[in-house]
């Protein structure tokens, strides 16, 4: 990978801009997804504050969307933060994939950046480096444009929610999908990625049906890049 | 049970979880030299990730979405613009729906 580069790893004012500019199109469709999920939340009895505070401390829309069904009384407590936990266990294969950034940064920069990283900067931060891309502070920008748009939308969904119209027939709730199935598509590298992308696909839609939860997507992630390591290192 | 602030106790507490899976990968992967094999790998992960992210999520949209995730791919791959891609499987998939 890009540990071969030379040139010094930076964290810049210009790196925000680049990784905020980057993110601006996708961030748009979270505020959508936003202003869903914080409908979603005050139908399934979520204060205005519980519903702010887990978009800002929580941060991670999947996992919030499962929790906010799962939300009842007396609250699952256990369900919910073990929940929480296996969806969010992607985070960990994600961050260390970071590490040609990260560890060329002052720890509290790094720690910092990570705690705004979500599949969609981590996705960007990732094409960046392989791109070429010396500097860290890409993540921290992409990471808080998708804040500012997430927070905004959870906040006006709570609040405004029950005057929205319905959006799903223009194809807004496609724009998630649209956005991972484009992202996919610049990570191919040639037809060495084929096998493991069909052993990820396969064994994540089989773990999808058969198992619960969300664990599918750290099964097939985990099986079809060990295949390609396998394949490639041999 | 725990008073009106139960809720919000719990959502620290899933915070705190989510905060470790976000950090722990780069603790983790400093405090060990990774080898040529975990090296290969780590670089094989993103795109994998999306491959097993993507396959139910399209599915599970029914043939309008299997159309619209199609033709989302074609664009991307073709014209290499992240944003008409995108355009293009949201406008596609609204279409179907009207059909």
């Amino acid at each position: 990978m890009s540990e071969t580069n030379s040139t010094p790893v930076l964290f810049t004012r210009a790196g925000i801009a680049a990784g905020a500019l980057r993110t601006l199109p996708v961030a748009t469709g979270g505020l959508a997804f936003g202003v869903f999920y914080g409908f979603l939340a005050g139908q399934n009895g979520l204060t205005l504050l519980e519903t702010a505070l887990m978009s800002a401390w929580v941060f991670a829309g999947a996992s919030q969307f499962l929790s906010v069904e799962l939300w009842g009384d007396p609250l699952p407590v256990g369900a919910l933060i073990a929940t929480v936990l296996v969806i969010n266990a992607r985070h960990i294969l994600m961050g260390a994939t970071l590490g040609p950034w990260l560890k060329h940064i002052p720890p509290w920069k790094a720690y910092g950046s990570l705690y705004f990283m979500t599949d969609e900067s981590w996705g960007l931060s990732v094409a960046d480096i392989r791109n070429g891309g010396r500097d860290a502070a890409f993540l921290l920008g992409s990471g808080l444009t998708l804040f500012l748009f997430w927070n905004t939308g959870t906040i006006l969904g709570r609040i405004f929610g029950e005057m929205l119209p319905d959006l799903n027939r223009y194809g807004i709730d496609f724009l998630g999908t649209a956005f991972f199935v484009a992202l996919l598509a610049g990570f191919w590298r040639g037809r060495g990625d084929l096998i493991p992308w069909i052993v990820a696909a396969a064994v994540a839609l089989v773990m999808e049906r058969y198992v619960p939860g969300t664990w599918y997507i750290l099964g097939g992630a985990l099986a079809g890049s060990l295949v390609g390591a396998l394949r490639h290192v041999r | 049970m725990f008073g009106e602030y139960q809720g919000v106790a719990v959502i620290a507490l899933m915070g705190l979880a989510t905060y470790a899976t976000r950090a722990g990968g780069f603790w983790l992967i400093q405090r060990m030299r990774p080898s040529r094999f975990l090296e290969v790998w780590l670089g094989q992960i993103p795109g994998a990730v999306f491959a097993a992210l993507c396959a139910p999520l399209v599915l599970n949209s029914g043939p309008a979405g299997w159309i619209a995730g199609l033709l989302t791919l074609a664009v991307a791959r073709l014209s290499g613009n992240f944003l008409a891609a995108m355009a293009t499987g949201v406008a596609a998939i609204a279409l179907l729906r009207l059909m």
